[in-house]
């Protein structure tokens, strides 16, 4: 036998073992879950909020649900669909998980949501809200704890209708949430859009021309998506260009607990839509952002919250089956009836398995120590569905 | 037509940076017969350093100096280390050794300033906007990161094409064997085209650093820019780079600028907003198809004998 083959024979036998090892290992007793998220590069500050709430919610339930061990695996995507493919196989290939979370993009999400549910997993978005997946290809195995991607910016468009705004520049990324992003507030705006603009993603970060564009349009308003530091960056980068002060700016998903501090001072007063704020007065959400607060030292995203109440869910639904993670059609049932108390207060799921919630309006405010915040206004939708949900098979059968 | 002027600086100034990283790039490559993968790693280190040092100086020219000594101190103990053993041996096995230092640098880097990406804003003197003509406002901070790459391009022609050392360094590229009969020490020269490539990759990260978030991988991401501009500019050639990378700079921002709307005419309205994006994202990709078919060498190739030419 020469070398080469008996290398071969080497690696065969050790891929084996591993194979062996992993199958052995801790079937059958525990909870384990996979949690998909980015913890390297530009967004990794999301990731790690998000995994911050998450490990919170498992002390708040002692690391247990329906009377067994939980183990959670963290994995980063890196932002990327490939990776957070893989990352996904290797989660219920080799790792065993019955539950896969996390999912901060929609691209990633899209990528990788067929490989968790025909692993056997049942795959619990907890930010990644693609239209795919409310409307024609829903899934029974499939939920969410954030939002579909066109609501938050259909209740912006509302309050900017209020306004009576009209001549807006639309701008998003050039990826699944950013053109669903830009759709929703489409669909609800009643003013005219002066040009639509979509940016490359994921590595675009420099926005000179777009700024460029935006001025010698000079539109009434600008609307816009740029998630996490993308926001960071267009606010910084529109300052810069002169821009801040002379046309207002709207947007949706780009201020939030973790980048308020670098641009606090930039976007100070400026309102915005979302379904959760850490003010919101919920028994369960006081829990939380005090709990957070205390543990970490700041507070915690939307991202954070929403990662918490997919910890939640998942308990709820194995507790409801009292740890029984074979029957998968009661686990199902079970994760249906949302039976939890969700820090955005009630929650229930609509026919294709998205949140059916209020959408808040906020402020950015400064605090008497100089922070900023973002502080609890009006509500602009209430029990809001979104748009897709009529497209669903699964909805329709169940109407 | 000042929306023109506006997109074009947008473009040339991109195109600066573009040539900072090149030039290290083609100078390393032309010379030392060297494919340095790593040269994107060195441009991270040098945001890195400026993020840190000026936290610690508290000003952006002195953090900006202390980063391109650091950068340029880096390149030198990586030539002296790692470079050296990959000379006289084939390409496949530089591309390799040099993928391996990626690697290295990345995870390095990972693990002293953690994986979440770093901002620096710019100095306060810089933050604003000027007036450069009627209709014109443009933020400082661009302009002079325009201003800055310009200067270092007419320094490094100078440099090559008008003193001393640049004779040496054109001569050990002719023809290593023969300068060093004469008397070149070809591993000092070496030495100092690395610590020249470290360093204008170096001050292309630091100057990028405040328009852009800091963080582990940017190198990767310029990298393949950086080598569309030299083999379109010609392996080697410095004033290939310079060319070539201003017009990468133009053709990405004018094409992200127009193109959407220019498509808008062509297509209907979903069709051209699909297209669009990516489109304009492939340009230059189709830019560097278009120059290998009509100079398969470049738009300056270098001669057989001259691996360098300014």
């Amino acid at each position: 036998m020469n070398v080469r083959a008996l290398a071969g024979l080497a690696v065969l036998a050790v891929i084996l073992a591993a194979l062996v090892f992993n199958l052995t290992r801790e079937r059958g007793e525990g909870v384990r879950i996979g949690f998909v998220t980015t913890l390297s590069g530009g967004s990794a500050a999301i990731g790690a909020d998000m995994r911050d709430a998450f490990e919170l919610a498992l002390d708040h339930m002692g690391r247990e649900m329906g009377g067994r061990p939980v183990t959670v695996v963290y994995e980063d995507d890196a932002q990327n669909p490939d990776t957070g493919l893989q990352k996904t196989q290797r989660l219920v290939q080799l790792e065993g998980v019955q539950f896969l979370t996390g999912y901060i993009w929609s691209n990633v999400l899209l990528a990788s949501y067929r490989a968790g549910i025909d692993g056997g997993a049942f795959v619990i978005s907890a930010n990644a809200g693609p239209s795919e997946l409310a409307g024609a290809q829903c899934q029974p195995n499939f939920f969410s704890t954030s939002w579909q991607n066109d609501q938050t910016p259909m209740a912006m468009a509302e309050v900017m209708n209020r306004r009576n705004l009209s001549n807006v520049y639309v701008l998003a990324p050039n990826y699944a949430a950013g053109r669903n992003m830009a759709a929703g507030f489409k669909r609800s705006f009643k003013g005219t859009i002066v040009a639509e603009e979509y940016t490359q993603w994921p590595d675009q970060l420099d926005f000179a021309a777009e700024l460029a564009k935006i001025r010698a349009a000079n539109p009434s308003a600008v609307w816009f998506f740029f998630p996490g530091n993308y926001g960071t960056q267009f606010f910084k980068q529109y300052a810069q260009a002169g821009l801040l002060g002379q046309i207002p700016l709207y947007s949706t998903f780009s201020i939030d607990a973790l980048n308020l501090a670098q641009i606090g001072e930039l976007v100070a007063g400026s309102q915005l839509t979302q379904h959760w704020g850490a003010d919101l007065p919920v028994a369960a959400n006081k829990r939380f952002v005090d709990d957070f607060r205390t543990k970490y030292g700041r507070t915690p995203s939307f991202y954070a919250a929403q990662a918490y109440d997919s910890a939640m869910l998942i308990k709820s639904a194995v507790d409801a089956t009292r740890g029984n993670l074979e029957d998968r059609d009661a686990l199902r049932a079970a994760l249906e009836r949302a039976n939890f108390e969700s820090v955005r207060g009630t929650f229930r799921f609509g026919g294709n398995h998205y949140p059916v919630q209020d959408f808040h309006l906020f402020e950015v405010v400064r605090a008497a120590d100089g922070a900023y915040s973002l502080k609890l206004g009006e509500r602009i939708f209430a029990a809001h569905a979104d748009p897709y949900v009529g497209e669903c098979p699964m909805a329709q059968a169940a109407r | 037509m000042t929306l023109f002027l506006e997109q074009a600086l947008n473009g040339l100034q991109l195109g600066v940076l573009l040539f900072l990283l090149s030039a290290g790039l083609t100078l390393v490559f032309g010379v030392m017969g060297i494919v340095n993968l790593a040269h994107g790693s060195l441009y991270m280190l040098g945001a890195y350093f400026a993020v840190t040092f000026t936290a610690w100086t508290g000003s952006f020219v002195l953090g900006a100096m202390g980063a391109l000594l650091a950068t340029v101190l880096v390149g030198v103990v990586l030539e002296r280390v790692a470079i050296r053993g990959l000379y006289n041996r084939p390409h496949l096995e530089q591309v390799l050794g040099t993928f391996g230092l990626i690697l290295f640098f990345n995870e390095g880097t990972r693990l002293v300033f953690g994986p979440a990406g770093l901002s620096l804003a710019p100095p306060a003197w810089l933050s604003g906007q000027v007036t450069l003509l009627p209709g014109i406002v443009y933020p400082s901070y661009r302009l002079a990161v325009l201003v800055a790459g310009i200067a270092s391009a007419a320094g490094l022609y100078w440099l090559v094409a008008r003193t001393r050392a640049g004779m040496l360094l054109r001569a050990a590229a002719a023809n290593r064997n023969m300068a060093e009969a004469l008397g070149v020490n070809s591993r000092l020269l070496f030495l100092a085209v690395f610590a020249l490539g470290a360093a204008l990759s170096g001050l292309a990260g630091i100057l990028a650093a405040p328009l852009l978030t800091v963080r582990v991988g940017m190198g990767e991401e310029v990298l393949l820019l950086a080598f569309v501009v030299v083999v379109i500019g010609g392996i080697g050639s410095i004033r290939g780079a310079l060319v070539a990378a201003l017009l990468i700079g133009v053709i990405d921002t004018l094409g992200r600028a127009y193109l959407p709307g220019a498509l808008r005419f062509a297509f209907a309205g979903p069709v051209a907003d699909a297209v669009g994006p990516a489109l304009s994202s492939m340009l230059i990709y189709i830019a560097m198809a278009v120059v290998l078919v009509v100079r398969p060498r470049g738009l300056f190739p270098t001669s057989a004998r001259t691996d360098v030419a300014v």
